[in-house]
């Protein structure tokens, strides 16, 4: 086991409770990995000690082949990304991203060159002599990205660049980001609790909770196949069902009165009560061959390009997630309707 | 809002204005710039510089020592329950002045002050020495008891607003704590102390009933100037005392402007 | 990519840097033990004296002979009853005011600022000089009497108090969203005495009472303007004693600094977070 930045039985206690757990990860040159979880997963506390801000209670950390559990964060050469941006207040845009350099040593005419080729690198070349004060928050991050950068550290961390940003800047700078790591192939890492962040940019996302490591996997792995019900609930909105499974071989299960059929594996014996999930992308509301279930429905929210529509089955409530084409027919509160979804977009869990 | 502008009219500006306004009146009631020339008569001088030495030393002492002890409570590591009791002491020492704080300091190195007595014990004669309470070096160290927690009581929150993550950005860019300070904290900090240095000079600067306590008028000090121009006319001339009091409120004031301005800037980087 | 569930050992290829957080608080002890030192002498000193009144021992005589003193009481709750006076003067102007830039003339806001600042600027012994040359003479001639000097020096105290007044109570109101409050208590119905009353003023008594602790605080001990508007209050008996006696002013400065610590402490109790209202 070997990779470019490798994580080792990584565990954190503060004062006997643990943040961190068993935490084993290698990340390949080049790759953009994150680390997706709620607050309070761990996801935070295992970057900081990738940066060098905290040590680790067991556990070591390999960067390029070197021991670095201890390395103090000074000497690493890893770039940093904050949530709050962090940018020196006293210093222009222009001494933010030379800050690196100058601590350093780097001689006066290479720093400039440096930071005028990572100010057109985040589009704002114009913004040099400017104060943080004075940028909008979007740009403020474009600035601790290059500062980060300028370095030409070894690794890139980023902690929740885009959580204290607007919804419309963050869809931008999220591009700009993936679009800086792809064209600099840097190793980067990731945090954030934003599971679209993570499976948008992410060559592989780990899911966290409790200080445990849930899943890692490809963001389409992640999504189509969670590995636990964590995971399963925690990515994507989910629905859950309950059923009795009937042949476990032939995939038959029921809830009350409706035949249903998965084709994905089931482990349980006849007889057991288990979950049947399903995506609500996935669910129709048009009549099919299989897996129809009768309901009311309850609640029909327009979200654009999406229209949520909420029904009433058996005492269970499903969502389902309707494309929002011209032609479609919404339905109302209170109309009878029947869902119904295919066989393979449907999973048991216990 | 009406009675505000009323009573602040009659108690603070009209006080002030017809200072002012007698400051520019000659002795034969017309309009002259006389009284201000005549501030530079030795006597006033010499109270002016005496008291500018004094606010500038504690000023600067004062700032220096109540910044490193706010730093010491705040992030020097000593265990939290002495931040807490430093600012409440802080509250009550930086308002103890006056008469109390006077005597407090007669009985500590006046001429039989428990720390004189103690010196003479080992050997050291304080007074044969040339030291006295009621001299410059004996009231500037009067004026730190209020000056230095003043300063902790201003530089605490100004500390809290240095955000963890600039160190760690510095950190994580390569620098050692040595060059965050340098670069970063004491620059960002910097408005702040200055600022608060420049309100501690005001504070020692305008200071009356501390060194009224302590020295009666022996020391020639500004604010005990006008002190005695209001009982009787030592300066010999009403105008130039009116000449000395408006000195004292331009030099206030430039202080309270220069501390606003740096305040601004410093809640900008640090708010 | 693997999953391991086996505890892995502590690794020993560097030890953990602790080495500047030490060096740190080595300096912090250094400093904050240099200045204990510093301000608990004068203290402690003073303390000492004060139990020395009688030979060849230690007693509180000092305290007894203090509290004896002929003019130690009337002086002192001619005192209180000043400070009492000027912290419901200054109220009854300050939260209106306060009140009204908040939520109506914010515009004004800058001039009452500048205004509750002027006593920083106009140090006592200035203020009292203007008083006296203002008020000391026909047509408003108010330093006739005892006791028209007295309203005199009430109102000064007032006046000295806005600073600190208004800073708190602006503190106070702008912790409780007092826009929000205003419009929700109107659009249920409330007149305006109801909400000064029911809404406002509870929500604003602990920065009310701090703004009261801390002019008290100030204004008990008070000396310049009390001296030269010749009132016989706290200050100035208190000047008078330095000057006269040999242990009783020591006494006098821990009675003094015991009341100010209480103010003060008074004030970090009921304004430490968690404690509101």
């Amino acid at each position: 086991m070997s990779g470019f930045l490798s994580l080792h039985g990584i565990r954190k206690e503060f004062n006997g409770v643990v943040a961190v757990d068993t935490f084993d990860l290698d990340v390949e040159p080049g790759e953009f990995v994150s680390f997706l979880g709620p607050s309070g997963c761990g996801k935070t506390t295992t970057l900081r000690m990738v940066a060098g801000f905290e040590q680790p209670t067991a556990g070591t950390i390999r960067l390029a082949g070197k021991d670095v559990t201890y390395a103090k964060a000074n000497e690493r050469n890893i770039g940093m990304v904050f949530q709050s941006y962090a940018l020196f207040p006293n210093m222009t845009v222009a001494e933010n991203i030379a800050f690196g350099l100058r601590v350093r040593k780097e001689e006066g005419s290479a720093r400039s060159d440096r930071v005028s080729e990572l100010l057109d690198l985040i589009h704002l070349p114009d913004k040099a002599k400017s104060y943080p004060n004075e940028l909008s928050g979007g740009q403020q991050q474009r600035v601790a990205l290059a500062r980060a950068l300028a370095i030409r550290p070894q690794l890139l961390l980023l902690d929740e660049p885009l959580s204290a940003l607007d919804a419309k800047i963050r869809d931008d700078l999220r591009a700009e980001i993936r679009r800086i790591q792809r064209q600099l192939n840097i190793t980067t890492i990731y945090v954030t609790h934003d599971q679209e962040e993570a499976l948008a940019l992410s060559d592989r996302v780990v899911v966290m909770s409790k200080g445990r490591m849930e899943q890692v996997g490809e963001p389409f792995e992640i999504y189509n196949n969670p590995a636990t019900g964590f995971v399963a609930s925690f990515v994507g909105q989910l629905n859950r069902l309950p059923v009795t499974v009937e042949d476990p071989a032939l995939g038959r299960i029921r809830m009350g009165r409706n035949e249903l059929r998965t084709t994905s594996m089931i482990e349980a014996p006849t007889g057991a009560g288990v979950s049947l999930m399903m995506r609500p992308e996935e669910i129709t509301l048009d009549d099919a061959e299989e897996n129809v279930l009768e309901g009311i429905v309850e609640t029909v929210t327009f979200l654009g390009s999406i229209v949520r529509v909420q029904v009433g089955v058996e005492g269970s409530k499903v969502i389902a997630d309707l494309f929002n084409e011209r032609l479609l027919e919404l339905p109302e509160a209170g109309d009878s309707t029947r869902i119904s979804f295919p066989p393979h977009a449907c999973w048991v869990m216990a | 809002m009406l009675p505000f502008f009323l009573f602040s009219g009659m108690f603070l500006i009209a006080p002030a204005i017809i200072l002012a306004y007698r400051s520019l009146e000659g002795p034969d009631g017309t309009l002259t710039l006389d009284n201000y020339r005549a501030l530079t008569t030795d006597t006033v001088i010499a109270a002016y510089s005496m008291s500018v030495r004094i606010s500038l030393t504690t000023a600067v002492i004062g700032g220096l020592v109540g910044f490193f002890l706010a730093w010491a409570v705040s992030m020097g590591g000593l265990p939290r329950p002495f931040r807490s009791g430093l600012t409440t002491f802080s509250g009550v020492a930086s308002n103890f002045a006056g008469v109390p704080l006077a005597a407090a300091f007669i009985f500590t190195l006046g001429r039989i002050g428990v720390l004189t007595a103690l010196f003479q014990l080992i050997g050291v004669d304080l007074y044969g020495g040339g030291f006295t309470i009621y001299s410059y070096w004996g009231l500037s160290l009067v004026y730190l008891f209020f000056q230095i927690p003043l300063m902790v009581l201003v530089m605490l929150p100004a500390l809290d607003g240095l955000k963890q993550d600039w160190r760690e950005a510095a950190e994580n860019l390569g620098a050692t704590p040595g060059q965050y300070w340098r670069r970063v904290a004491l620059p960002v900090l910097l408005p702040s102390i200055l600022g608060t240095m420049i309100l501690l000079f005001g504070n020692a600067f305008g200071a009356h009933a501390t060194a009224y306590a302590l020295t009666g008028g022996l020391l020639p000090l500004a604010t005990l100037l006008i002190g005695q121009q209001i009982s009787g006319d030592v300066l010999n001339n009403p105008g130039l005392g009116y000449a000395v009091a408006m000195g004292m409120v331009f030099i206030m004031g430039l202080s309270i402007v220069l501390y606003s301005i740096l305040q601004r800037r410093s809640e900008r980087w640090l708010g | 990519m693997t999953i391991s569930t086996a505890p892995i050992p502590v690794s020993t290829d560097a030890e953990a840097p602790e080495a500047p957080a030490r060096r740190n608080r080595f300096w912090a002890w250094v400093i904050f033990i240099m200045t204990a030192v510093y301000f608990l002498i004068p203290l402690g000193a003073t303390f000492w004296w004060s139990l020395r009144a009688e030979a060849d021992k230690l007693g509180f005589e000092a305290y007894r002979r203090l509290f004896e003193d002929a003019n130690f009481w009337p002086s002192f709750t001619e005192s209180v009853v000043n400070a009492v006076a000027a912290i419901f003067l200054s109220l009854l102007i300050i939260v209106p005011t306060a009140y009204w830039v908040t939520l109506r003339l914010p515009r004004l806001r800058p001039v009452v600022e500048f205004i509750t600042l002027l006593p920083f600027v106009i140090p006592a012994v200035v203020l009292v000089f203007g008083l006296i040359r203002l008020y000391g003479r026909p047509p408003l001639l108010l330093t006739a009497t005892y006791d028209s000097s007295r309203v005199l020096l009430i109102c000064a105290y007032a006046a000295l108090s806005f600073p600190y007044m208004f800073r708190s109570v602006d503190n106070g109101l702008r912790a409780m969203d007092v826009r929000s409050l205003t419009e929700a208590a109107q659009s249920l119905g409330a007149g305006w005495p109801t909400i000064l009353r029911r809404v406002i003023f509870p929500n604003l008594r602990v920065a009310l009472l701090s703004g009261a602790l801390l002019t008290f605080a100030i204004v008990i001990g008070e000396l310049t303007i009390a001296l030269f508007m010749a009132q016989q209050t706290f200050g100035p008996y208190m000047a008078n004693l330095t000057r006269s006696k040999v242990y009783e002013p020591s006494a006098m400065a821990v009675v003094a600094f015991a009341l100010t610590w209480a103010a003060m402490g008074t004030i970090a109790l009921i304004t430490r977070p968690g404690k509101r209202g």
